[in-house]
């Protein structure tokens, strides 16, 4: 736990100032709210005409009204103190915990742009959102309640002790029974609520996802004529859910009259006592002013201590966000670039050589299983299998996105873990099959290539991609805003502008996963066609289902399991390779009727 | 999903919440509510009424200690007073214990009635949600929806079970307390009303600035989370194009004005309780200070109890300008969440308010048993046979046999007024036909579909099943008659079971196993793990996209409904993987009327009769070979050398 808080304590940085003034100032605030009480216990005194037992003697004037107007400005001035100390910690509090969010933040996402795939692929994308939202708020919560909250409590409760104990003699001794009851009683509470708690938010979670599974689901909800069914299976499980939340809150529910139990008994204990006390005594050993001192420092010694239990409360919550963040920290990247990088890649040249690949240490099986391939500058590949057959994570391997298990790849001639891993992946270009497009005009998505290409050059590459005519049609053309998701656009021109953006980078190497598949065969024969044309020295690979795609390949690859089934050109292969062979006829079973 | 969990900007509620939220709940939980006021009622006067008693003892201090500075001795003054503070002590135990017991009892029941108030407005919304047209489900997002039963819950959480009972037990407060204050000293009372005042002015001017950064804190976070969200689900396109650093500098834009938006709410915020702290402080020295000089003056006191200014009356009001001070820092603490919570409770009103969808429909669905001379009659079991229950107005029933006959008669429509989408559509489909639809995206196919279970409305002509216009039948009814399989398939948190049981809740393991097996579905779900009973979570997310297709199938194919729509079912499948699910799906084809969507024209290649669809309109129609034979848009589809996204681009 300890070593955690530390590595996040690491995002304090430039708030480190700020993060000791807060408390600090919290420390001067509560010195004068402890002194307060102890100087309107004297003017109490004065007005009483009791100057016997005035302690700051010395601050006595002849006259009783001017004697009255000095404690009373004294007071006033600690007020004012007071209120600036406080003021100033809180404006501190307020610069330390949010710049700390915003370091932390910051070094999380720096670190989620760090990943690697095989870090991405074990974090999922809606944790990492999480992480990086709700859970840094709870820390920046938690962090203001530690320099502010967390200092002033403990503080406010050891001085409160000391002045009751200074003031009250014998009578703070109630102070010894009261304080460990209210204390076991409210870390009680917290015992047994805070189990109930943890396994009640799990099942609202849960309660939840299920809305969501019935909200996204609605269409099959009314085609079957679920309603009822669905508003029943909800309306047990909110049921079940509330009864646990009844069963915490009920716990919770002891919260406050414990805290009024206490402070009861010790009203109630000055009250007889200390009355007794002051007249058995003559007002000697008590007097009116600390009756009423030690009933203010009673209600700070008590409320500090609640404070406490509330404050244990949010750093515990707070501390399983810790945990998450630190995850996300202290996740090294399992990609990293070689000491003495290569920064040129000569040409298009691809190898493998004996590669086995698997996703992740542990798993049992091997994605890929000793793959020997050899690709020359220039030559136009086609790779062919069903799904889950490990094409892409073939191609994957060639920009280093994923490190070979065993074997090796090399590009160029050069191993791919030798480059600076900029440089590969701006020479190898990647269609991804999951490809997204960003908020943002079309120009803006396309120079994700090439953030200073033209505007020549984005035409040039949308016309090779057969997207230039579409998005010329479009009322703003090449300045039209993508939405988020780009959801404005339709499946086929969403691929093509993905194609476009990857060509602007002018890689060596391009690879299409996939990334026609929404794209009629026309338009993708003429996609084919202008890269064999205008960019010939380019090493094209084409994952594709349609065996049209990938026909007139120099070289088609038939994956299967991971292990590949055959090589060949388009004719060897239909004579040869069972696989394709009947992927062939499947797809133009009668097609052919010219 | 994430989206879901993202703050959205404060919105101001409408006029009337905060009264109709009130008598929706204090009509919902009567009683328990008048014994909750009753308690907090009397908590709050074993608050307030011990400093009359404190009073008391203090006057009887006072006198002993004069007596005894007069030269009493101390066993004197003692005789003479203990007794009198011993009583009023008695009466200070009384007080509390009654305090006690009131507070434990209402913060109990609150919690009871705080917890069953979410829940039933969780219920609420949720019945409400399933009789929603499917129209509001297209104009909110799934975000949108889901932070009803988060992020308003949990505003309406804090504002019931705290923000409410504080503003109650507050005003009780305040009221007693001036009351007592009054019955004391109107003098005093006037200097702590004068503290008073100071506080609400602050509480206006450094609440007010806090409130106005929090709603620029809520855009500036929402703004970032929009980002991190958008970022973290193409992490792998900026990883291929390298594009890190830049991301990494926008980013930081955007947190830096987090940053600074929230170190603006949040230092008002955090000034604001020192200073209401520290007036209560200045407050007390004033008390003390001006109350002993007017003490010392002799000041007339003007009081209800008609008591004079003393010392012994003096300390009580220490004890009430701080209960008077507390509570109204409470009530300036509580401002937020009041606006945040009646805001919630303002969209779930919102959602209450809906329009449900309106069902006019009278024809229901029964099952029948057909006697030798081909007549209808119905049935309470299941027969197998299902027939269209059609009560006229002069009382008599007919009852006709569902078939599966669908014809619809120059259909326009439009999901907004004027502007229509589909214009003349006629097509009959015979019982047991193949119909395909064919077009752009965009064209109108999958709108027909959603015609003809009335997902939405027809703007003018006729849809009949059966013979009957589907408005007279009921929603429920033609929906449970119609199977439909989508593109996007959305399986439930359950077993596989449960989910293929989903077609037919009282359907037997059995008919399940064999659903599945008629869908091909069989030998990939024995493989799982735990086979039919494999847990499926995250909408079947371990699971290809095609077996969760091969599910969905099966899920149809045990409603066994006399009409099929199979909308791009299989057009996000590998053909090989197609091959097998398109055996499902012909199996399941077989003796239905089915209505079929797909991209690839292998698949429907074999239907009855093909619609070739052109923005909103059928531009021709036909068996494969017609149109093959009539040369037009078909054929130039089927031969590649036409594309309809490549027209409709243009």
């Amino acid at each position: 736990m300890l070593k955690k808080f530390k590595l996040l304590a690491k995002s304090v940085r430039e708030y480190k100032r700020s993060s000791i003034l807060s408390p600090l100032f919290v420390s001067f605030e509560v010195i004068m709210e402890c002194l307060i009480p102890f100087i309107a216990s004297d003017l109490i005194l004065i007005i009483q005409k009791d100057y016997e037992n005035i302690k700051l003697k010395f601050l006595l004037l002849e006259d009783p009204t001017a004697s009255a107007a000095v404690f009373g400005g004294i007071l006033v001035v600690m007020a004012m103190l007071s209120l600036s100390f406080g003021a100033l910690a809180g404006r501190f509090c307020a610069v330390a915990s949010c710049g700390f969010a915003k370091n932390l933040r910051a070094d999380l996402y720096k670190r989620s742009q760090e990943f690697s795939f095989e870090n991405i692929d074990k974090f999922s994308s809606s944790s990492m959102i999480t992480r990086m939202t709700t859970d840094v708020t709870h820390v920046q919560q938690a962090f203001m309640m530690i320099i502010r909250t967390a200092i002033r409590s403990p503080l406010m409760f050891t001085f409160s002790i000391i002045m009751a104990f200074t003031l009250g003699g014998q009578m703070a001794l109630i102070f010894v029974f009261v304080i460990p009851v209210l204390f076991i009683g409210l870390f009680s509470i917290i015992r047994i609520a805070m189990p109930i708690f943890r396994k009640v938010f799990k099942k609202y979670d849960k309660l939840n996802n299920s809305v969501q599974e019935n909200v996204k689901g609605m269409r099959v909800v009314k085609s079957f004529v679920r309603e009822d069914y669905e508003k029943d299976k909800f309306r047990s499980a909110s049921e079940n859910v509330k009864n646990d939340f009844v069963r915490a809150d009920k716990i919770l529910a002891f919260n406050s009259p414990i805290m009024q139990l206490c402070m009861y008994s010790v009203m109630l204990f000055v009250c007889f006592f200390g009355s007794r006390l002051i007249i058995s005594s003559g007002g000697q050993s008590f007097d009116i002013g600390k009756f009423s001192a030690l009933l203010t420092y009673g209600m700070q010694i008590l409320s500090s201590l609640m404070m406490l239990s509330m404050i244990f409360v949010m750093i515990t919550m707070a501390g399983e966000s810790a945990n998450r963040i630190s995850e996300v920290l202290e996740e090294e990247s399992t990609i990293v670039n070689p000491e003495t990088p290569i920064g040129v890649v000569k040409n298009g040249d691809i190898e493998f050589d004996g590669v086995y690949f698997k996703y992740a240490k542990r798993a049992e099986n091997f994605a890929l299983s000793n793959i020997n391939i050899k690709i020359k500058s220039g030559q136009t590949v086609g790779i062919i299998g069903g799904t889950g057959s490990s094409k892409s994570s073939l191609i994957q391997l060639i920009p280093r996105l994923y490190d070979v298990t065993e074997g090796s790849v090399k590009v160029g001639g050069v191993d791919v873990r030798e480059y600076d891993i900029e440089t590969l992946r701006n020479e190898v270009s990647v269609v991804l099959q999951k490809n997204v497009l960003f908020s943002g005009t079309i120009k803006e998505n396309l120079r994700w290539g090439n953030e200073n290409a033209s505007d020549e050059e984005l035409i040039r590459v949308c016309k090779l991609a057969q997207a230039h005519e579409f998005v010329s049609s479009f009322p703003d053309g090449y300045d039209t805003f993508i939405e988020q998701g780009g959801t404005n656009v339709s499946g086929g021109q969403k691929q093509r502008l993905c194609i476009a953006r990857a060509l602007l980078k002018k890689p060596k190497i391009l690879i299409l996963d996939d990334s026609t598949s929404a794209v009629d065969t026309r338009t993708d024969a003429f996609i084919r066609k202008a890269m064999r044309e205008e960019i010939p020295d380019t090493t094209k690979i084409i994952i594709a289902q349609r065996i049209s795609s990938v026909e007139d390949a120099d070289m088609i690859i038939v994956i299967d399991n991971g292990v590949i089934n055959g090589v060949g050109t388009h004719e060897e292969l239909i004579r040869n390779n069972a696989i394709y062979n009947e992927v062939y006829t499947s797809q133009t079973k009668g097609a052919k009727m010219e | 999903m994430s989206r879901g969990m993202m703050r959205r900007p404060l919105k101001k509620a409408r006029k009337g919440t905060m009264p109709r939220l009130l008598k929706f709940f204090f009509s919902s939980y009567k009683l328990p509510l008048v014994a909750v006021l009753i308690c907090m009622l009397f908590n709050t006067l074993a608050g307030v009424c011990p400093g009359i008693f404190q009073q008391t003892i203090l006057e009887n201090v006072d006198k002993a200690l004069t007596l005894i500075k007069g030269g009493a001795s101390t066993e004197s003054a003692a005789e003479q007073f203990f007794p009198a503070i011993t009583a009023a002590v008695i009466v200070l135990v009384c007080i509390y214990a009654v305090g006690l017991v009131a507070g434990f009892i209402y913060q109990r029941t609150m919690a009871v009635i705080t917890q069953s108030f979410l829940n039933k407005l969780r219920n609420i919304m949720f019945a409400k949600m399933q009789k929603l047209p499917i129209k509001y489900f297209d104009t909110h997002t799934h975000g949108d929806i889901m932070s009803h039963y988060t992020n308003d819950i949990d505003t309406l959480r804090q504002l019931v079970s705290q923000s409410i009972p504080q503003l109650i037990i507050s005003a009780l407060t305040l009221t007693a307390v001036l009351f007592l204050m009054l019955y004391y000293s109107l003098w005093m009372t006037l200097i702590v009303l004068v503290g008073v005042v100071a506080m609400a002015l602050v509480t206006k001017y450094v609440g007010g600035g806090s409130a106005k950064y929090f709603v620029k804190q809520q855009k500036a976070l929402g703004k970032a989370e929009g980002y991190i969200e958008e970022m973290i689900h193409g992490q792998k396109v900026v990883k291929v194009f390298c594009h890190e650093d830049k991301s990494i500098s926008d980013f930081d834009k955007l947190n830096t004005q987090l940053c600074k938006d929230a170190t603006s709410a949040n230092s008002y915020a955090n000034i604001l309780m020192p200073i209401m702290n520290n007036i209560g402080h200045i407050l007390y020295a004033l008390i003390i200070f001006v109350g002993g000089v007017l003490v010392l003056i002799n000041i007339d006191n003007i009081s209800i109890s008609g008591k004079p200014l003393d010392i012994s009356t003096l300390i009580p009001f220490i004890g009430f300008s701080k209960q008077f001070t507390m509570n109204i820092s409470q009530l300036s603490n509580q401002i937020n969440a009041i606006a945040m919570g009646l805001a919630g409770a303002d969209r779930m009103f919102e959602l209450m308010d809906e329009e449900p969808e309106v069902d006019n429909g009278y024809v229901t669905l029964v099952n029948a048993r057909e006697a030798e001379n081909g007549e209808l009659t119905e049935s309470e079991e299941r027969t197998g046979i299902w027939a269209w229950k059609h009560p006229h107005e002069d009382g008599t029933v007919t009852y006709t046999r569902v078939q599966g006959d669908v014809r619809l008669t120059e259909v326009d429509f439009g999901y907004v007024e004027d502007k229509i989408v589909l214009h003349d559509i006629t097509l009959y489909a015979k019982p047991g036909q193949k119909i395909a639809f064919v077009g752009a995206t965009g064209a109108g196919k999958t709108t027909i579909t959603n015609l003809i279970n009335r997902f939405y409305d027809i703007a003018d002509g006729k849809i009949r099943y059966d013979g009957i216009n589907i408005n007279k039948i009921k929603k429920d009814d033609l929906r449970a008659s119609l199977g439909i399989v989508l593109q996007d398939v959305n399986l439930f948190t359950g077993t596989v079971m449960d989910n293929i049981r989903y077609g037919k809740l009282d359907a037997t393991d059995e008919e399940c196993i064999n659903a599945a097996k008629r869908a091909n579905a069989h030998s990939f779900i024995s493989m799982l793990p735990d086979g039919y009973n494999t847990v499926l979570k995250g909408d079947g997310s371990g699971l290809s996209q095609g077996q969760r297709q091969l599910i969905s199938i099966a899920r149809a194919a045990v409603a066994d409904p006399p009409v099929m729509i199979l909308d791009e079912a299989t057009s996000s499948i590998d053909t090989r993987t197609e091959a097998i699910v398109s055996a499902g799906m012909d199996a399941l084809m077989q003796g239905r009327t089915v209505f079929v969507i797909a991209h690839r024209l292998s698949t429907i290649k074999n239907s009855d009769v093909i619609m070739v669809l052109d923005k909103g309109r059928i531009i021709e129609r036909g068996s494969h070979d017609d149109l093959i034979a009539a040369k037009g848009k078909y054929y130039q589809l089927y031969t590649g050398s036409f594309d309809f996204d490549e027209q409709t681009d243009k």
